[in-house]
């Protein structure tokens, strides 16, 4: 098999770096002190059994808990204590473990309001066309996507698959620098898993001009992380166990003790 | 041309030619509803597409009737009178979107009403300003240099102008990146923030230009009837136009023109049944809210929905023949 972390990547200073996190809730410990890097253009993956803290970790990074200690750079700005809409500002998209498109609007509107708001200003806006002038972005990632045929329908109407797609596509509307991807194969059936595999590599690969298109993944498909990620961070119990590239994870006898159970 | 600016042309032309049908009291009730569009077309924005509840629109109603009475008898003229409505509801209706950023749903309604009573006892108690239970009367008609708005016909026809004037500057702010801002605050304002829509901002002016609808139609009511008490502004009247909304169709650009037509008109049509006025009113509305949740203007919708799903299970069948796969 052929790892995308075998691209030569440059690693110049790192795009997201997160130094000594901690949160506990009452006596649990949910995230330890978990340290590590992310360089620009770089897919990196959080695996780790239930309760091994990563969701607590991704919501401290995305703005919706404040962690305990520690702190949260990007691009070398603390972001620590910023809100989900100041961080979507600074070029931090996400998608989340459930479908969160909006049922109401088309397709296109959803992926239109998914970067509206990254152009002009609020008072503009008011005066602005119903597109924003993203029409043809919208459309060259419904293309990209595969989901022409149903542009022009609610998405609340779609398949689980096709909503998806549109929830994974809605984060890379605005051109984040930084994409957090929470678990993008849950409840997806294989041929798909394939597809939003060669999706983000695609978009890994070719960002927009002036983005650095990381992403930091949260799943628990094994061959989804192997395959697509250039390094892995294992986690255990609110702690980081290893952080290195798909072979030397598979490689770590005790990550494999721990999780991978091999 | 768009469909929903061809409807509101064609209703527009409908009403300049509706008074030659109607005797006096006929165009007085159809300026009745025209005021009660504006104010509900000002709640479809807050509930329908911002998806906040609010059970305190009657209020701002009140403020904006009460705005233009107090100022007139204290001789400010009518359209200075008519902006200072619109202002203040505006800005109180900042202050009262507040509470919308902390608790939603039944408690962001049981915030509003409890507002509108507070207001309401204002109106009541506060006699030095509003004349308490007693109101304020004799409150003039405006006038345009060269012509009288005093009749009832002339009045329909300024309320039309304003209303028409309101709705395409409603359907402009809908269809500008506002409109989607709001209905995505509305469908999901977790993913909505993450995207960078500013929830708070949206939250609050959703409130804010709703509170701004409801002043202009105060104003305008309150030269209708020339007559205002604290009567017309209590929480019930708040019900009865959240009610309008979703009978019309919350979310639907025209819902508030159907569901004003209900709460204004349809209860003149139905006076012919006297004592059971109510019961008839009231399960109307049981069963419309049991077949129609999202309000009459759901129907066409609900068709084509019903059409693709029948297209849809076509195209599986068919599919799943050619599969080879027995029925």
């Amino acid at each position: 098999m052929t790892h995308a972390h075998q691209n030569d990547r440059p690693l110049d200073k790192p795009l997201l770096k997160v130094s000594g996190l901690k949160k506990a809730y009452g006596a649990i410990q949910a995230v330890g002190g978990v340290s590590f890097e992310v360089r620009p253009g770089e897919i990196f993956g959080v695996i780790g059994p239930n309760g091994s803290g990563k969701t607590t970790l991704f919501n401290s990074m995305l703005g919706q808990i404040t962690p305990d200690a520690g702190t949260i750079e990007l691009n070398g700005e603390d972001v620590t204590r910023l809100g989900p809409l100041e961080l979507s500002r600074r070029g931090v998209g996400r998608t989340f473990q459930t479908l969160q498109v909006f049922g109401k609007m088309s397709v296109r509107d959803n992926l239109i309001v998914a970067a509206q708001e990254h152009k002009g200003s609020m008072f503009g806006r008011m005066f602005a066309p119903g597109d924003s002038g993203l029409g043809a972005k919208a459309d060259a990632l419904i293309d990209q996507f595969r989901i022409r045929h149903v542009a022009s329908q609610k998405a609340g109407e779609l398949s689980y698959g096709q909503q998806k797609l549109v929830d994974i596509a809605m984060a890379f509307m605005s051109e984040p620098d930084l994409v957090l991807l929470d678990e993008p194969c849950a409840g997806v059936n294989p041929s798909l898993v394939g597809g939003i595999s060669r999706l983000l590599k695609e978009l890994n690969r070719n960002p927009a001009a002036g983005s650095k298109s990381s992403f930091v993944v949260i799943e628990h498909n094994m061959d989804f992380v192997m395959d697509l990620c250039h390094r892995i961070m294992v986690m255990v119990e609110g702690k980081v166990m290893a952080i290195g590239t798909p072979a030397e994870i598979r490689a770590n006898k005790q990550v494999l003790n721990a999780y991978l159970g091999e | 041309m768009k469909k929903s600016t061809l409807v509101l042309g064609l209703l527009t032309v409908a009403l300049l030619v509706a008074p030659q049908f109607l005797k006096n009291y006929g165009i007085y009730l159809l300026t009745y509803w025209l005021v009660f569009v504006i104010a509900t077309m000002g709640l479809n924005l807050t509930v329908g597409y911002a998806g906040q509840k609010s059970l305190g629109h009657a209020a701002f109603f009140g403020i904006g009737a009460y705005t233009v009475a107090i100022l007139m008898k204290a001789g400010v003229s009518f359209w200075l009178g008519l902006p200072a409505a619109a202002a203040i509801c505006f800005f109180v209706g900042i202050i009262l979107g507040f509470p919308a950023l902390r608790v939603q749903t039944i408690y962001l309604a049981f915030a509003t009403l409890g507002f509108n009573t507070a207001v309401w006892l204002v109106m009541r108690n506060e006699e030095w300003l509003t004349g308490g239970t007693f109101g304020i009367n004799n409150i003039a008609r405006p006038a345009l240099p060269g012509l009288s708005l005093d009749g009832n016909l002339a009045y329909y026809y300024f309320v039309l102008v304003v209303t028409v004037l309101l709705a395409l500057l409603l359907g402009g702010l809908l269809r500008s990146p506002w409109g989607k801002a709001f209905t995505a605050l509305r469908d999901n304002p977790i993913r909505a923030e993450s995207l960078g829509v500013d929830i708070r901002a949206y939250t609050l002016l959703s409130f804010a230009i709703g509170a701004a609808y409801a002043g202009i139609a105060g104003a305008l009511f309150a030269s209708l009837v020339q007559f205002i008490e604290p009567g017309p502004f209590t929480v019930a009247s708040s019900i009865m136009m959240y009610l309008m909304v979703v009978v019309g169709g919350p979310g639907y650009f025209f819902g508030p023109v159907l569901g004003a037509a209900v709460g204004v008109l349809l209860p003149e049509w139905l006076r012919f049944a006297q004592a059971w006025y109510l019961f008839v009113f009231g399960t109307a509305v049981v069963l419309l809210m049991i077949w129609l949740p999202d309000g009459l203007l759901s129907i066409p919708d609900r068709i084509r929905a019903r059409k693709q799903s029948r297209l849809a299970s076509q195209a599986r069948a068919k599919a799943a023949q050619a599969a080879g796969v027995q029925p």
